[in-house]
């Protein structure tokens, strides 16, 4: 029984650091339809920048985490000018090699700074944090996890209900035409998800790197693991995609507990084909109207 | 004899085959048997072994290149378990001839046949799933079969993988990379002509359509899921080919090799050479392999002067982030890729020194 507990309250953190990978992505896709491949390097820039401004420049911790946010909000909007500008209007296939590209880039370019070993946050959660329930102990880092993801999707909520930019990104991924002909700025919201896609993705990296360690191979793995669980929320749906991480987590665990922990990497991918050949468009995706 | 056609001066087309005629003029067959000749007579007399090598291997991979390329240029399917297909194809040759002794000549084409199941089952999907979705699906399918490969020790070897014995045709023994460069650019030629010529035939045309718009090709009577099922079927052959002709080149194999940054080369290549050009996709393959082929000798380079080993070590990631760069510069600026470029100069050459 402490087995099941233990597997459950893991399968459960997995699945919402999981949700969180996929809240940047699914707003890039959201707004811009790009299927991001970089974001596990995005993940991986986030969580070296805070890395480099902790341990080297050895700045206050909530100081360097707000640096490293607004950092990779700039970061986004240049890979937006630089890369994803240029291709409006281009083939899906295009845009998916590009941020395939942009990943090599990205994870050379860490890889030749970093290498490729494991490096270490300083320790700076207070061991208070660290809750038991009667058996089963939860780490702080996970409790940590919990709140700042619970944080995210709260302002996320409101931003997207209540802020001007957040209605306007709601209308781009709505209708583009008609959102440009109402005056919206719509490269200017590309721009912006980029931007907080990439702060979102620095977020979860941060949050991956306390957990596991920072590992560039280990964080661009991460990120393609994204991609199940945003293709079963479907690939437009915020809550499709937390739903979903939760879904893949606990399978991740209970396989890994149960059956064998070589299935456990592959069964998100099988469990996927499965689900997608019942609803094409994943749990909650928005099923796309044809007409020729 | 007929009299040989070189450069029209304007659009003499009288019926609908001479649209559709490869070569517009004779002098493009001229150059492609010269080119022939070159190919097969004087490379293998002068080349290296190590020129051979390189020449081998872009031909492997343009093989499973220009099957990519039927899947996506053409018909608009994009697949991300090309490389899990060629890996598919290099393990059926591998089993067929070590455990059964099948002889090579035959052990290719049913390594192939064998691939097109696989990526017509793979293919399944299609039926309902498109775009994004369809990537992911295939994706899955990539991880799947490296999955299988690894994991299904009785047949693959796991993770120690095949030797495969020496392969011989008619008792020729292949065992140098000169013996090799015949029977993979012979191949090359064979499956070339082929994707060349399906791809004007009726079945083309409907590949075509359904990358255009699938609704409207369903509606004009074509039907999507069986051509769709086909496009994967072909294409895999293509890449079940060139797995085996790999399998038997390397001599061993393990599941290493085919994993998704392998998947993601082929589509780096078509889309590099050009999307919907079969010449694009050797172009770009030849691009691909070169660059790489490049970068490990400035690594290599690096090793043996560098002053420290520490440098080369820290210059080996560059080549993932060069690769990733050049992928990025092509799609910005080429977005057609090389074929494109080779038109250009092409009809520069024609139009020259009169270009407007």
């Amino acid at each position: 029984m402490s087995f099941f507990l233990h597997l459950l309250v893991n399968g459960l953190s997995l699945g919402f650091l999981y949700a969180l990978s996929a809240l940047g992505f699914v707003m890039i896709y959201k707004s811009s339809s790009v299927l991001n491949f970089a974001h596990g390097e995005l993940m991986a820039a986030g969580a070296f920048l805070f890395l480099v401004l902790t341990t080297w420049a050895e700045l206050p911790i909530p100081l360097a985490f707000i640096l490293t946010l607004s950092g990779c909000f700039l970061l986004g909007f240049v890979i937006e000018r630089l890369f994803l500008r240029p291709l409006i209007g281009e083939d899906l296939i295009q845009v998916i090699m590009l941020t395939v590209g942009m990943a090599a880039m990205f994870k050379g370019l860490l890889l030749f700074i970093f290498g490729g070993d494991i490096h270490q946050y300083p320790s700076f959660l207070p061991e208070a944090m660290n809750l038991h329930l009667g058996i089963i102990q939860i780490p702080s880092v996970y409790v940590a996890t919990f709140i700042i993801g619970i944080l995210f999707l709260v302002m996320f909520g409101f931003f997207f209900k209540y802020s001007s930019q957040g209605i306007y990104m709601r209308s781009v991924a709505d209708n583009q035409p008609a959102a440009m002909s109402l005056g919206v700025h719509v490269r200017r919201v590309f721009a912006l998800s980029w931007a907080i896609a990439a702060m979102v993705a620095a977020m979860s990296g941060i949050v991956l790197g306390i957990i596991n360690g920072i590992n560039v191979h280990e964080l661009s793995s991460i990120g393609l693991k994204v991609f199940p669980v945003v293709i079963l929320g479907g690939l437009d749906s915020i809550g499709g995609a937390i739903l979903a991480g939760v879904i893949i987590g606990l399978l991740e665990t209970f396989t890994g507990g149960y059956i064998s922990t070589s299935l456990r990497e592959i069964i998100p991918y099988v469990v996927l084909v499965v689900i997608l050949m019942v609803k094409p468009y994943g749990l909650f995706g928005l099923k796309e109207i044809e007409r020729v | 004899m007929r009299k040989l056609h070189y450069h029209l001066c304007g659009n003499y087309k009288e019926s609908y085959e001479e649209e559709l005629a490869i070569f517009e003029t004779d002098f493009g067959r001229t150059w492609m048997l010269i080119g022939i000749f070159v190919l097969l007579v004087v490379i293998p007399l002068t080349g290296s072994s190590y020129t051979l090598y390189i020449l081998n291997t872009i031909g492997i991979y343009s093989i499973a290149a220009i099957g990519l390329n039927l899947l996506i240029g053409f018909t608009g399917q994009i697949s991300m378990g090309h490389g899990a297909f060629f890996g598919v194809g290099a393990y059926a040759a591998a089993v067929m001839t070590t455990r059964m002794g099948v002889p090579l000549l035959i052990a290719l084409p049913m390594a192939g046949v064998f691939t097109a199941v696989v990526g017509m089952l793979f293919g399944i999907p299609s039926l309902r799933l498109k775009h994004l979705y369809l990537t992911i699906a295939t994706l899955a399918g990539q991880f799947i079969i490296e999955y299988i490969l690894v994991q299904w020790e009785g047949v693959t070897g796991g993770a120690e993988g095949i030797a495969v014995s020496n392969a011989s045709i008619f008792g020729i023994e292949l065992d140098s990379d000169h013996a090799f460069f015949f029977l993979i650019f012979i191949s090359l030629i064979v499956l070339t002509w082929v994707m060349v010529n399906l791809i004007r035939t009726r079945f083309g045309r409907a590949l075509v359509a359904i990358r255009d718009n699938d609704r409207a090709a369903e509606g004009m009577g074509i039907p999507i899921f069986k051509y769709k099922l086909l496009a994967f079927g072909i294409s895999s052959f293509y890449a079940g080919f060139a797995g085996a002709l790999f399998a038997f080149y390397m001599m061993t194999i393990t599941p290493e090799p085919f994993n998704m940054w392998l998947s993601i080369e082929f589509i780096a290549m078509i889309i590099i050479g050009g999307l919907g050009s079969v010449s694009g996709a050797i172009f770009g393959t030849i691009f691909i392999v070169s660059l790489s082929e490049i970068l490990s000798m400035i690594t290599e380079f690096l090793m043996n002067y560098g002053s420290a080993s520490d440098l080369s070590i820290t210059i080996a990631p560059l080549r993932e982030f060069i690769f990733g760069l050049s992928i990025v510069l092509f799609i910005i600026f080429e977005p057609k890729g090389l074929a494109e470029i080779w038109r250009i100069v092409r009809s520069n050459f024609r139009l020259w020194p009169f270009s407007y």
